[in-house]
């Protein structure tokens, strides 16, 4: 049986978002697919060394809120560090895995993780600052790679 | 009460960590061995079904027992 193969492009660098490429790769490992994600414009936060993700629900109306805030409220200083602690706590006490935790299992999977290097360049980067064992490469790098996957999807 | 070779306590554990650690746990097993896997994620139930399903391992019981789910899973 052939592998099969999984290709994810990762373009959002907030907490919740971290989730879905981490998730889905880590399990497309563990049922025996080959799996690369490539990482573009704030995905590539999902890389740094020091995770320092957060979320907010400025702008997402659909984030389920312990009480209802006032969109002007949830605009003040500290309210977004208070929403990323807030779901973080809930995260742990209903055992979802933090967003290191699966990127560490992608990794021991040997999930290709690679950064988009005109990002890398764009927002000047230190690559100093991301885990080691990623690659860099571009738009042909990835579809290389995409163009034999059995399923490839853009987060 | 049937026999298995190892055990797997992924009480507490939410999706998709259940898999990947029986993964994990069934990777260090030889062929025809049987891992017991706990969980108390309700999603374990329909998620180890498809698991077997995609990787050749035989799920061999799938159960409940006082808000636990239980598997018996045979390495391929």
């Amino acid at each position: 049986m052939t592998e099969k193969k999984l290709a994810i492009i990762a373009t959002k660098g907030t907490l919740d978002w971290a989730y879905p490429p981490f998730i889905l790769a880590s399990t497309a490992s563990a049922l025996g697919y080959e799996t690369e994600i490539f990482f573009t414009f704030y995905g590539l936060q999902l890389l740094k060394k020091d995770l320092n993700l957060q979320v907010s629900s400025l702008g997402n109306p659909g984030m389920p809120m312990p009480m209802p805030v006032p969109v002007i409220l949830q605009a003040l200083p500290g309210m977004q560090s208070m929403m990323t602690m807030m779901m973080k706590q809930k995260m742990k006490s209903k055992g979802v895995a933090s967003v290191e935790e699966l990127r560490e299992l992608c990794v021991e999977a040997e999930v290709r993780l690679v950064a988009c290097q005109m990002t890398v360049d764009l927002f000047e980067f230190d690559t100093k600052d991301f885990i080691d064992g990623i690659e860099y490469g571009g738009a042909a790098t990835f579809f290389e790679f995409a163009g034999q996957s059995d399923i490839c999807m853009y987060i | 009460m049937a026999d298995f070779d190892r055990e797997l306590d992924a009480s507490g554990l939410n999706c998709p960590l259940p898999i990947l650690r029986a993964k994990k746990t069934l990777a260090d097993m030889e062929s025809g061995q049987i891992l017991h896997i706990i969980a108390t994620d309700p999603g374990s139930v329909k998620d180890f079904e498809a698991f077997a399903k995609q990787t050749g391992n035989e799920l061999l019981s799938s159960g409940e027992e006082g808000g636990k789910f239980s598997f018996m899973m045979k390495k391929s």
